[in-house]
């Protein structure tokens, strides 16, 4: 293949389409932090932040602002390196997770046909579930390089609750898997679009299982354990300060965003709006639903990640533990059994 | 042991049930009460556009008062000094010259009039011991200041504005009390 008959208009459409995605995701992401306090606001009877600009809209831009403009400082004990690298691996990789979503159907521009999901591979979950392992390194990282006791204890607990709570995230897809036949979310989503039902209704433990594990890998309340204050200070971004400490807690909500992308896809429908036929409408239009749809499924999503952690308190770690291996990985290995004997018998 | 009152409740020690150890219906439970918190009055009051009435009988700073003429009232007596539980009043009196009775009301005057915001407890009990009607209470309060020095308030900071060379000043420092 010589250089001329590449595809150039491809790589530049997946270019535009990356930087969309990237840009509008930590735009969602900022006002998802604004979101956050108003949901712990309104559930605790209090306005939230309503001072910077109407209805305290520009509060995201004010923390952004706070964030860079403070001190940069780094530990002199510290891995300088890693110290740094900590942060930007979070980011990277919980934005990564972004490439295998289809956010839509096929729009129709300059007359050619754009899929609205930056790379459609084969193997979609298993490349999320390797991006979504690595992020934890980002912890491990910063915990590490900080040279910090309460730093280093908060990454190893991130590192094993990761590892514990992958394996019942593991089986509850495997289920999954069974029922779809594919790797590729944009099939999973397609068949869904196409077929009667969304996934969860051939698997809600299974959807109970994902979300609970979606819930630990994202360390939110209630397994943010990793920045448990009582017992860790501040947790592994202890040291951190700048827009670096920004960075990791930004990840976190990216992560948030992503791995509701990922159950809406997977077990929701993906852009799928219920009751209504895309074919009857032109097809840029019924793309442009899709991705409304899509967003709504993501803010509902993250709504119930914060209204379960303003309602829950924090696990021990003990209990954490003795949830992820005692209970979630046998009920996943149920569901899976149960799945594959509902397969056969229907055969 | 009898029990002190009929109020104590016996700590449940039954092991929980398979639907309790799910935790999942409490959970769902648990969020069905904070969701109903959304729809629920808030109690905050946005503070500088909206503020906390007070009640009418709050007592506030002191203000040293004015007859109708303009002419200080406070005579220097030391009632209320005396009065005073938490001692916070120091007053230094001085007999009024030919030609200042446009000044003060009577022959003596509290040439130094100091109360100290930090020792006082706003009790009032001043206003009640005073027999001319010079110090009353207000219904502001002390703003923060960076010193202690900043909370003893002299003859400038309590005196009432003049009714008759600036009579709106005046009117807002009496008050609606008053």
């Amino acid at each position: 293949m010589t250089l001329h008959s590449f595809d150039w208009a491809l790589v530049i459409e997946k270019l535009i389409l990356i930087i969309i995605i990237v840009l509008t995701t930590l735009l969602i992401t900022l006002y998802t932090t604004f979101g956050e306090r108003k949901v712990a606001a309104i559930l605790q009877d209090r306005p939230g932040p309503n001072r910077v600009g109407p209805f305290g809209l520009f509060q995201p831009l004010a923390d952004g602002l706070k964030l860079i403009m403070k001190e940069e400082i780094i530990p002199t004990a510290a891995s300088k390196w890693l110290f740094i690298l900590g942060p930007g691996l979070a980011m990277t990789a919980s934005l990564m997770t972004s490439a295998v979503i289809p956010w839509s159907t096929d729009l129709h521009l300059f007359g050619r046909t754009i899929a609205l999901q930056v790379a459609d591979v084969n193997i979609g979950i298993l490349y999320v579930f390797a991006v979504v392992s690595m992020s934890v390194y980002g912890i491990m990282i910063g915990g590490w390089a900080s040279n910090n006791k309460f730093s280093l204890m908060s990454a190893l607990r991130a590192a094993s609750q990761a590892i514990s709570y992958e394996i019942a995230m593991g089986l509850a897809l495997i289920a999954l898997l069974m029922t779809t036949g594919t790797l590729s979310l944009k099939t999973i989503v397609a068949d869904q679009v196409s077929g009667h039902w969304w996934n969860v209704v051939y698997q809600p433990l299974g959807f109970i299982i994902f979300f609970i594990c979606a819930m630990a890998e994202c360390n939110r309340t209630p397994f943010d354990l990793p920045e448990a204050e009582n017992e860790l200070n501040f947790g592994y971004h202890q040291e951190y300060s700048s827009m670096k400490l920004g960075f990791y807690l930004f990840a976190e909500y990216v992560n948030m965003i992503m791995s509701s992308a990922i159950m809406a896809s997977m077990y929701f429908g993906g852009y799928d709006l219920p009751f209504f036929d895309e074919s009857t409408v032109a097809p840029n239009i019924a793309a442009m639903i899709g991705i409304g749809t899509l967003l709504i499924k993501i803010v509902l999503f993250v709504f119930l990640f914060m209204w379960i952690r303003w309602t829950i308190p924090r696990f021990r770690y003990d209990q954490l533990m003795n949830l992820g291996w005692k209970t979630m990985i046998p009920l996943a290995l149920f569901n899976m059994l149960l799945t594959g004997a509902l397969i056969l018998a229907k055969l | 042991m009898q029990a002190l009152t009929h109020q104590s409740i016996a700590v449940n020690r039954k092991p929980m049930t398979f639907w309790e150890r799910l935790y999942l219906i409490n959970i769902i439970k648990g969020m069905m009460i904070t969701f109903s918190h959304m729809f629920k009055k808030q109690p905050t009051i946005r503070y500088p556009e909206q503020k906390r009435e007070f009640s009418p009988v709050f007592r506030g700073l002191h203000v040293l008062n004015r007859d109708e003429e303009g002419r200080e009232k406070c005579t220097a007596c030391g009632l209320c000094a005396v009065a005073c539980p938490a001692e916070a009043i120091t007053m230094e009196a001085a007999e009024r010259m030919e030609g200042e009775e446009n000044l003060y009301k009577e022959e003596k005057y509290a040439a130094k009039y100091e109360i100290n915001m930090l020792r006082c407890i706003f009790c009032g009990l001043c206003e009640e011991a005073c027999p001319k009607d010079a110090i009353y209470l207000s219904e502001t309060f002390a703003p923060a200041n960076y010193t202690r020095k900043g909370f003893i308030y002299d003859k400038n900071d309590l005196l009432i504005p003049n009714p008759i060379t600036s009579a709106a000043a005046y009117e807002q420092a009496k008050g609606v009390q008053a």
